[in-house]
Formats: structure tokens, sequence, C-alpha cells
């Protein structure tokens, strides 16, 4: 079985400062990560190899340091890496993203399943899995929280707002997942090793004969009027000594505020 | 003088310190009252490639230096002592075997040591000796293919749940330390059993046990070294175990440290946090220093070692001076945490209890004092 991850680099956010007078984001200083929920993606495929046997290619497109979400995602096993680094494709919104992405997986060959993270933690659109899935025509299946496949068929249960939900889809499709299918495993000391020095595959726009008027700024429709931090909130008060003690002010605290009942 | 990891080294590294902040930190006092043997910690140590750190490749090692296994370790103890030293005791039984093992031992028990799927320890101690050998009234006697062993060693780390053991018993009583020889027992063989589990002052998870042999049948395979040899054997695994130590001490150092500063800052008295008065200022400077002398001069060490050189001494050095720093210096922390620091609320008393071992074990403080004196008198005494 092949599997696809699709990943992203994004700015760890509980760093991520708003600029207070240009309302841009400050990226100076922040260390970037794998998109945490790209992780949980990445281990549900790795847990299908051990299951299924076949392989894992995790891709990206993003800047040339992006390489090092690649690196991660080998360290964590995946057997190869793919990067889409081209300035022509920056300013792409979800829906050139999915389009390039989709290049990618195509220009992959048989792909039985293409997996991504639910959405990433900086834009939080979770559009980019099911636009993939549109542009490869394939079913799709969002918020799995289990995944089972069985015979050329994948089994998933999805999590809604109140209920879940079983389907069952053909391969290949698309998956996007949440954080609750799995805890992404620690890199082993030799995949470390071993990442640190694999190639990892970097391909152009041209690479993938995509159409340019779908990909960059020039693909993408979104346009972002205005970007502003949420309200500054006061400090907050940390109660510290013993737990019984904490609680106890913790109550009155709340009492005083009106917002605990009797 | 280059004080810099290579890129190997750092990457292993951050992979580590992740692990411990993620896993083993959160669990760590869990780890500690359960009183039960870690597994799930030291099955993870193996899938994480971290059992066979300085073990070359063709061993099923990661084929890195005792440098990265010092610096991997002070993170596991810094995180979870009972992990850090499950791992120290360990490489007390790879390290001999990978030193002083044929390449069918080596093949035999270095390859599923190194892989973690079998854990190590190190038996030398019995009632009558420690650091004096020469008293190890442990027998082996040879009969035939094998060697008859009979005997009781004590404190032994990891003892009954690891599967390989290597035991430091006299062939010869007669010629003191040169009639001892080391052998590789493994668990299962009949007339080796395990006796009495230490009830300690701290590490309740770590088993310290008895090993018992009774006519306990040994193939003369499984002679470590030569036989006679056994001395040699003890004392360069002591050396490196002293390494452990440190390490093992500059971690529940570094670990005191890192709770009582952010605490400082939190604690208010008299109208401002703690950290802002001079007194608790002075032990904060003074916990820091210590633990980065203490560190540097184990990393030392373990870089004389890997370079090959004689480090008998600063590993004696490094275990004495970490050892006694982490009694300070976790005795500070309580001290900065004032009252809460004497409950069991909060981590640092543990790690107060914690840190006297490490000013017994492998040798005494006292120990430690004589091994050195002992080479600076060589050295300067004229």
């Amino acid at each position: 079985m092949k599997s696809v991850v699709c990943i992203k680099q994004v700015p760890e956010t509980t760093e991520v400062r708003v600029d207070p007078q240009t309302n841009a984001l400050i990226r100076e200083g922040v260390k970037s990560i794998v998109n945490p929920v790209d992780e949980n993606a990445i281990e549900a495929a790795l847990q299908l190899r051990e299951a299924h046997g076949g392989t894992v290619t995790v891709i990206t497109m993003g800047p040339p340091q992006a390489e090092e979400a690649l690196r991660q995602a080998l360290a964590m096993g995946a057997d190869e890496a793919v990067l889409l680094t081209d300035p022509a494709s920056r300013g792409s919104d979800t829906l050139a993203t999915s389009y390039t992405l989709a290049q990618m997986v195509r220009r992959l060959g048989e792909v039985d399943l293409v997996l991504c993270g639910k959405q990433a933690i900086d834009g939080d659109t979770g559009q980019v899995g099911p636009g993939l899935a549109e542009r490869l025509g394939v079913p799709q299946i969002t918020f799995a929280i289990s995944l089972e496949v069985n015979d050329g068929r994948l089994r998933a249960r999805r999590v809604l707002d109140d209920f879940f939900e079983v389907v069952e889809v053909k391969l290949p499709a698309v998956v996007t997942v949440v954080k609750q299918i799995n805890e992404p495993r620690h890199p082993s000391m030799r995949n470390v090793l071993r990442a640190k020095r694999a190639e990892i595959t970097r391909w152009t726009l041209a690479d993938l004969e995509a159409d340019p008027t779908q990909t960059g700024f020039d693909g993408s429709p979104t346009q972002v009027i205005r970007v502003w931090p949420p309200e500054r909130r006061a400090g907050g008060k940390i109660l510290d000594g013993p737990v019984e003690e904490a609680v106890e002010e913790l109550a009155r605290a709340l009492k005083d505020m009106n917002l605990a009942a009797g | 003088m280059d004080f810099t990891f290579t890129e190997d080294q750092a990457a292993v590294l951050e992979a580590v310190k992740e692990f411990c902040d993620d896993d083993l930190a959160p669990r760590a006092k869990e780890t500690d009252e359960a009183g039960v043997w870690p597994a799930e910690n030291v099955r993870k140590l193996g899938e994480l490639d971290l059992m066979g750190i300085p073990v070359p490749e063709e061993y099923g090692g990661l084929g890195l230096d005792f440098l990265t296994w010092t610096a991997v370790g002070e993170e596991l103890s810094r995180a979870c002592t009972t992990t850090g030293a499950v791992y120290g005791a360990h490489v007390l039984c790879v390290f001999p075997i990978m030193t002083f093992g044929t390449e069918e031992q080596k093949q035999r028990f270095l390859v599923p040591l190194a892989k973690g799927e079998h854990i190590g320890a190190f038996g030398l101690t019995e009632p009558g000796a420690g650091s004096d050998a020469a008293a190890v009234s442990t027998r082996a006697q040879r009969d035939g293919d094998h060697y008859v062993l009979n005997g009781t060693k004590i404190f032994i780390s990891n003892g009954g749940q690891a599967q390989t053991y290597v035991v430091i018993a006299s062939t010869n009583p007669e010629r003191g330390v040169r009639g001892l020889s080391a052998f590789i027992v493994e668990k299962g063989t009949p007339g080796f059993e395990f006796g009495k589990d230490e009830k300690k002052m701290a590490f309740p998870s770590l088993p310290n046990r008895e090993l018992v042999f009774t006519d306990c049948r040994v193939p003369k395979e499984n002679l470590l070294g030569r036989e006679g040899g056994g001395f040699l054997v003890a004392m360069r695994t002591l050396a490196v175990g002293r390494i452990g130590m440190a390490i093992g001490a500059v971690g529940v150092a570094r670990a005191a440290l890192e709770a009582a500063v952010p605490y400082s800052k939190q604690r208010k008295q008299f109208g401002q946090p703690i950290s802002s008065f001079q007194a608790v200022q002075f032990m904060l400077c003074d916990m820091a220093t210590e633990v980065d002398a203490a560190r540097l001069l184990t990393w030392r060490a373990a870089w004389l070692k890997d370079q090959g050189k004689p480090f008998e001494k600063e590993a004696a050095m490094a275990k004495l001076f970490a050892s006694e720093t982490a009694m300070r210096v976790t005795t500070k922390a309580v001290q900065v945490f004032g009252g809460y620091g004497y409950t069991r609320e909060f981590p640092v008393e543990r790690y107060m209890r914690e840190a006297k071992l490490f000013e017994i074990v492998e040798g005494t403080s006292e120990i430690q004092r004589l091994v050195i004196a002992n080479h600076v008198i060589r050295e300067l005494g004229g």
C-alpha cells in the first residue's frame, strides 16, 4: 500500500506575536514546527504500513527551509520525502495549494491513500484536504479518528460535532485525521541520524507541468483584507501552593466573580 | 578546545530532549511512586535506540561515543531519575562485554543488549566486599566445560529484571584480586536466583536485588576476558560506571535547579517574588555554577575515554564532585521551596533523597577521594 502524507511547516503559534503597529505576524525568532495534527497523519500512515506493508511518502510545498519539516517526518519513519519549492508558488491560498499538491500526488504515480491533518494551526481553514480530493477526483473522508483498511477498502470513523459516523470508501482516497486518532511516535535515534543524511527530492512547478494560472498568487482568489490580533487578555492569576489551598482560593475567586453557582 | 557537539550528537540530543519533556518527565512522579519496574519506559529506551549508544553498529548499537551517551544520560536523569538509573546500570553490562567479549559473546549477548531487547546488570558488590574487590567471596570453580558459581551479590541495580549479568567471582582465592574472573550469566540459569529487593530511601521503582548462586553451572564460553582477569574487567567497568553515576547526579541536580528557579519567580513574600532577594539569588547562582562545573568534569572524563586516554582519575573526580553537587543543589532547592519543598506535593524532596544515592553507590565519596589522592600523589609527589 502506497500512502502519501501532505504536511505543512508552521510557526509554533504559542510563540507568534503580532506587531501592534502593522498587525503583521512577527516571524523572526519563531521556531518552525510540523503542523501538529500532520504528525498524527504521519503516524496513521506509519501504522498502516506496519499492518499492511508498503511505503509512506511525505510531501510539502514551501520555502527551502520546509525541508526541516520533511526531515522530521523521515525521522518518524517515513520512507521518502518530496519538497515542492518554487518562488512562483508563493502566495498560494488553499485553492492553489490543493491544486499544486494534487499535481505532486499525480507525479508520484499509483497512490492508494493520501493523508492530511484536519487543518493547520496557522491558517486554520481545513480546506486543503477536501480540495485535494476534489482535484484528484477520489473519495474523501474528513475528521477521521480511526482507520481500517481491508481488501482495498477503507473504513473510517469520523468525529462530528455531536456524533460519530462510520463510512467506507474504495481506495484510492483522501483522508484528513484529527489529533485524537493516535499518539505520534518519538523518532528512534537511528531514524534521526538517517533523516539527517537523507536525500530530499526537490521539485519545482515545472516538474509538475503545473498550469501557471492555477498556482501562486495567480491561482489564489483569496484576498486577505486585514489581519488583527485578538484582544489582549489581562494577565490572569496563577494560584500556587498546595492543591487544596489553590482549589479553595479558586472557588472563592469564581464566587466573587459570580461565575460559580452557590 | 571545542565545546560544540557534532551535528549527529546535537540531533540525537534534541530528539532525546523532546522525548524526555513529552513522555518521561510528565510521568516521573508516577514512575517513582509506583514502586514497580518502569517496563514501559525501558521498552521505549530500546525502541528509541538509546540502550546501545556507544556500541558499534555491527553489534546493534548506534556507533556513537561515550560523550553522547553521557549527555543523553543527563537528559534522561533530569526528566526521570529512575529511568536514568536503569540506563546507567545497563551500561555496566554493555561496556565490559563490548570491551572484553569475544566475537561470539558479542553476537550472542551484546547485540540484544544494544538493541534494548535485553537489559543488563553488573554484579560485584557482596555483603563483605564492595570497593574492596579482593574480598569477593563468590567462588567459581572449574568443572569440565563449566564453572560452578557459589555466593551472593547484593544491591544489584536492574537485578531480577535484567536478562544478562556480568558477575565477578573468584577462580583462585589465594591470588586475591588476581584470582578474580568475570562471567556472563543469563537469567534462568539453574542455580541462579534472586533474593531480597532492598527497600531504600529513594528509587523504589529501581530494583537493587541479591543475586544468589547455588552450584550454578556457567558454560566456560561465558568467561569474560581471561581467567584471573576479572579485576581489570571490574575496575574498567567501575570507571565507566562512575561517569554514569556522575551523569545521574548532574541530572537530578539540574532537575532541582530547574524546579527551584521558576518557583522562586512565582513565590511572593513581602510583596515581591523571592527571586528578587539576594539570599535566594545567591543560592540559585551557586546551584547553577556547580551543576555546570559537575557537567564539565563529567564530559571531560567521557571525552578522555572516547580519545582512548586514561580517564580513571577524571571519572572519579566527576563522580565525587557531581554527587556532592547533587546533594548540595537538591538541599538548596528544598530550601528555596521552603515548607512546600518539604512536602511530597513538589518533587524537590524526592530529588534530595535521590541525590544521596550518588554519594554512596559505585564507590562512596571517600573511596573516590582515595582513588583521586592516589593519582595525585603519584603524579605530583615527585
